[in-house]
């Protein structure tokens, strides 16, 4: 085949790949700058530019609250979760103790379960705790599927820093804390920004316990919140609304991948080969 | 200022003992160096001084104080490693205060000062704001020296720091290394390496270490001109010494041996009469032999291949043994081709005989003195 259909081709698939995933998103902020009938018309290109969707969806109700609640809690989970698996990696990359093996087979099994297997447990947890309805059920609940990636991500992380840095350190005179801390913390950063994304990205847009553990309408988070938008009447769906709030609260996750993807791919890909 | 005494120090990993009590006296300000083929242990020994190796049995004491469970820092001990070992993450500056910044009561113009002083020692003072990734090899062992030197340790440990390094470095940096214990009168210095060379020429004190054991403790020339056995004989000295199973023919106040590949010789040593016929091993360092026309030399052969080095030749001699060569090692160039036949021989006195177990059979002379 001659070189110029062979560019050619690649170039399609290229192009192909690109529409597909990014026409969803595409539509989306189409349709949240439409207002009225015109939603339900059907255009490819921009020609309405109204931003009463907007308007509508962060000054009437509590939409902004809930961005509020999905902000915390998605950055507590994520300020937890790293300090719990930072330490625990160091440990289970480190220490040599029995049933290290099985401990970490364990923590990974637990991210295998469904949330919906999980879910009338837990539910009888957060109740037991008294936290039922408040931020904390979320907070303890998105932990099961964010410890177990970050402690093993973190662990193969850390188990590939070289020993005798921290051997350099411990006759330094450093204890465990420190060298985790001032040695080993700035040599994971690609790890943990990369770990910490995911992981907050699994709290922002998670539904199910969202929508299970919380019924106060000022205390959901944005998924939720946005899934019971509702209209002026039961069979109205305010398409225009839905499309405003999603595009909200997916445009910080694309500004925070865009700012840190040097760091992600570093993070992927370590581990793996030695750099 | 600081001595190290170890009593039967041992170390095992679970059911293997790697470490079969060692004692060992080091005087503070020594030069101590620890050799021996890999996996004798002498890495293990080193980290155990370190404190990064618990000790499982005996005892070790620096300056008088029994350290067996104290940390690296208390121990008042700075080491540097193979790998150099440098935070990444730090200038030069910042891994040479490191260990300074954790000690409380250290101020921030002392730090300075330290630091400092040891760049300027090492003469890595143009480098103090780079990271460690901008620097090269041998620049890197100096700052990994430097971190050890601020901290200002009683004893210093060096694992192997020169293996990293190309040749020419590495001569530099021993020689360094050499100036540095000089300046540092005083503290006292553990060194690791599996390399003669290195050992021969910076140790006050040479401890050859074999399978967790100690092999024998002496100065360079002690280990090379008397050693204990044919393990330290065959370590120290390249290429190394030819040892050739022999017999013992007649003892008494001199010792006829006929050794294997060769005819009699008589050694200027005095064995007990029991000797006689017993077997024993006869060493021969390959730059005592000399080539000879005399009619009484003790080996002769057929030259097998020559190696010349420039200020010496390599003459391997087959002499009628087929396990090991047979080596000498003749002053400048020699045209020797081979297949050509030669008869070399030796002093007696610089012969060594080593009974059938392997131990030396000391020479006469020094049974007197």
């Amino acid at each position: 085949m001659p070189y110029v259909v062979k560019r050619a081709g690649f170039y399609a698939l290229v192009v192909f790949i690109v529409l597909f995933s990014i026409f969803p998103f595409y539509y989306a902020i189409l349709t949240s700058l439409k207002s009225g009938t015109a939603l339900f018309r059907v255009n490819y290109l921009p020609v309405d530019f109204s931003l009463a969707n907007y308007t509508d969806v962060l000054t009437n109700g509590v939409f902004p609250l809930n961005i509020l609640n999905s902000v915390i809690v998605a950055v507590t989970v994520v300020a937890i979760s790293l300090f719990l698996a930072v330490t625990a990696a160091y440990a289970l990359s480190r220490i040599n103790f029995a049933g290290r093996g099985l401990l970490l087979l364990t923590i990974l099994a637990v991210s295998m379960f469904p949330q919906i297997a999980v879910l009338a447990g837990l539910f009888e947890m957060v109740r037991w705790a008294g936290v039922y309805n408040t931020l904390f059920s979320l907070i303890f609940a998105y932990m099961i599927f964010t410890l177990p990636f970050t402690v093993w991500v973190l662990t193969t992380f850390m188990r590939d820093l070289p020993i005798e840095i921290e051997e350099a350190a411990i006759v330094d005179g450093a204890s465990p804390f420190t060298i985790v801390m001032r040695v080993f913390l700035p040599l994971m950063w690609p790890a943990l920004v990369t770990t910490g994304l995911l992981a907050f990205i699994a709290a922002w847009n998670e539904f199910l316990f969202a929508l299970t553990f919380v019924s106060n309408n000022s205390t959901r988070t944005v998924p939720v919140a946005i899934a019971l938008l509702s209209g002026a009447s039961e069979q109205e769906i305010p398409w225009g609304t839905i499309m405003a709030a999603s595009v909200i609260v997916t445009v910080p996750l694309i500004v925070l991948v865009l700012i840190f993807q040097r760091k992600i791919i570093s993070g992927l890909t370590a581990g793996g080969v030695k750099g | 200022m600081a001595n190290l005494k170890l009593t039967k120090v041992k170390k095992a990993y679970g059911s293997v003992e790697v470490l079969h009590g060692i004692d060992l006296d080091i005087k503070a300000g020594e030069f101590v160096v620890f050799v021996g083929p890999s996996g004798c242990g002498k890495s293990t020994l080193l980290r155990v001084i370190a404190g990064l190796e618990d000790i499982t049995g005996g005892t070790l004491e620096i300056g008088g104080k029994v350290v067996n469970s104290l940390t690296p820092k208390q121990r008042g001990i700075a080491m540097v490693f193979q790998s150099y070992a440098l935070y990444p993450h730090m200038t030069v500056y910042e891994n040479m205060a490191f260990g300074l910044t954790l000690e409380k009561g250290t101020g921030k113009d002392e730090i300075d000062k330290r630091v400092r002083e040891a760049a300027r020692i090492l003469q890595i003072e143009d480098y103090l704001d780079r990271l460690p990734k901008a620097l090269s090899g041998g620049q890197r062992q100096r700052v990994a020296i430097g971190r050890a030197i601020t901290r200002d340790p009683a004893v210093f440990l060096f694992d192997e720091p020169l293996s990293n390094l190309d040749a020419a470095l590495r001569v530099q940096t021993r020689i360094e290394i050499a100036r540095l214990h000089e300046k540092m009168a005083g503290t006292t210095m553990i060194y690791v390496t599996h390399d003669q060379v290195e050992a021969m020429t910076l140790a006050d004190r040479i401890v050859v270490l074999n399978k967790g054991h100690v092999e024998q403790v002496g100065s360079p020339m002690e280990l090379y001109n008397r050693p204990d056995n044919l393990f330290v004989a065959k370590f120290l000295g390249s290429p190394s010494m030819n040892i050739l199973p022999a017999t013992i023919e007649a003892a008494g106040e001199t010792t006829r041996v006929l050794p294997e590949g060769g005819s009699s010789v008589v050694l200027p040593v005095a064995t007990p009469d029991s000797a006689t016929g017993s077997p024993a091993h006869l060493g021969i360092r390959p730059e005592d032999l000399s080539v000879t026309e005399a009619a009484d030399a003790p080996f002769r052969g057929e030259v097998t291949l020559t190696e010349s080095l420039g200020e010496v030749t390599l003459i391997y001699v087959d002499i009628g043994r087929t396990d090991e060569p047979f080596v000498a090692k003749l002053p400048g160039e020699v045209s020797i081709k081979r297949g050509t036949k030669i008869a070399l021989s030796a002093a007696p006195e610089s012969m060594r005989l080593f009974d059938e177990r392997g131990d030396a059979i000391r020479a006469a002379a020094r049974k007197a003195a």
